[in-house]
């Protein structure tokens, strides 16, 4: 997990980075992989009824209909997009770049005490500023139903910061397909100006 | 696909402001701002690329380009285009969601005969 700045310098070689991250194709490109974690949690979406599932992935079409169609409830939440929002950095008593974690869970995952079965996190703490982490983690917690079940990708080892960031969709019992996430343009402007006022009036 | 039109269409455009509640039986294109509710049971809401709605909002169809916040009960489908930006829970019969779009709330995929009873 690295810093404020390097965390959004991520997110934005996926949309602006230069011309080489920035090419539709690389955006457009899908890859598949298969996940036996996925297969897991596909066993219990596909034999119990009304299970309540929260995606906290980018919006996607294909798995808001894998879900509907099992009559299954789902919830999306795209947060590494909601911790993009401006208004949430700020400073900490050392003078460091960081994102205010409360103002963020005043907003963001705000619902009742477990009441989720399924938490598809993806690879979101991967990503997700260091400050947030812990306590996002916290609010899944409590917003899981007890043996409710949370799927989350890791790295094995540092990816380095040209790892690109993917949104999941599920296109089979354990398979996935990824695709690179391309940050909005207006929420790259609005994070860096709110990082370094300065830059953005250039 | 877009929503189907169905032939009479009333325009917000996009220096206009309303608060308020709206109702009607024509369809509905909002590039301007709205504050309320929005009603429009048998016909459908575009919401421009320069649409900022506020609103509960009841529709055959809803067309999303700009900004909603608020709950959505569409009759018939609900489309998120990829500068769509919604923030709200929505019912409906059919959605389709283009890459890049964002939503935050919750998705209930209904049939006919409970899309009809939610509309009433």
């Amino acid at each position: 997990m690295a810093s404020v700045t390097q965390n959004f310098m991520k997110l934005f070689r996926g949309s602006s980075g230069g011309p080489e991250a920035n090419s539709p194709a690389q955006a457009s490109q899908k890859l598949t992989r298969r996940s036996s974690g996925l297969g897991e949690l596909a066993r219990t979406w596909d034999t119990e009824k009304s299970l309540c599932v929260l995606d906290l992935g980018s919006t996607s079409a294909p798995n808001i209909r894998h879900f509907t169609a099992r009559g299954h409830r789902i919830y999306s939440e795209d947060l590494l997009t909601a911790s993009t929002e401006p208004g949430l950095v700020t400073k900490d008593e050392q003078g460091n770049v960081v994102l205010d974690s409360r103002k963020f869970l005043a907003d963001n995952l705000m619902y009742p005490a477990a009441h989720f079965d399924i938490v598809l996190c993806w690879n979101l703490p991967d990503y997700l500023d260091e400050s947030l982490v812990r306590p996002v983690v916290g609010r899944l917690w409590s917003v899981m139903k007890p043996g409710g079940m949370l799927l989350a990708f890791f790295h094995t080892r540092d990816a380095g910061p040209d790892s690109p960031c993917y949104r999941f969709h599920i296109v089979g019992s354990d398979t996935l397909e990824m695709q690179r996430i391309v940050l909005r343009k207006e929420a790259t402007l609005r994070i860096s100006s709110a990082i370094s006022p300065q830059s953005s009036s250039s | 696909m877009s929503a189907p039109l169905t032939g009479e269409l009333a325009q917000i455009g996009k220096s206009v402001v309303i608060k308020g509640d709206l109702s009607g039986s024509e369809d509905l294109y909002v590039d301007g701002q709205v504050e309320g509710s929005i009603s429009l049971k048998t016909n459908s809401l575009t919401v421009g690329p320069n649409g900022q709605v506020k609103a509960s909002v009841e529709a055959k169809g809803v067309v999303v380009q700009g900004k909603l916040e608020g709950n959505v009960a569409a009759s018939d489908r609900v489309e998120l285009r990829k500068s769509a930006v919604v923030t709200g829970d929505i019912s409906t019969q059919r959605i389709s969601i283009e890459e890049g779009a964002y939503l935050k709330g919750k998705i209930d995929i209904q049939g006919k005969a409970e899309a009809k009873t939610a509309q009433k």
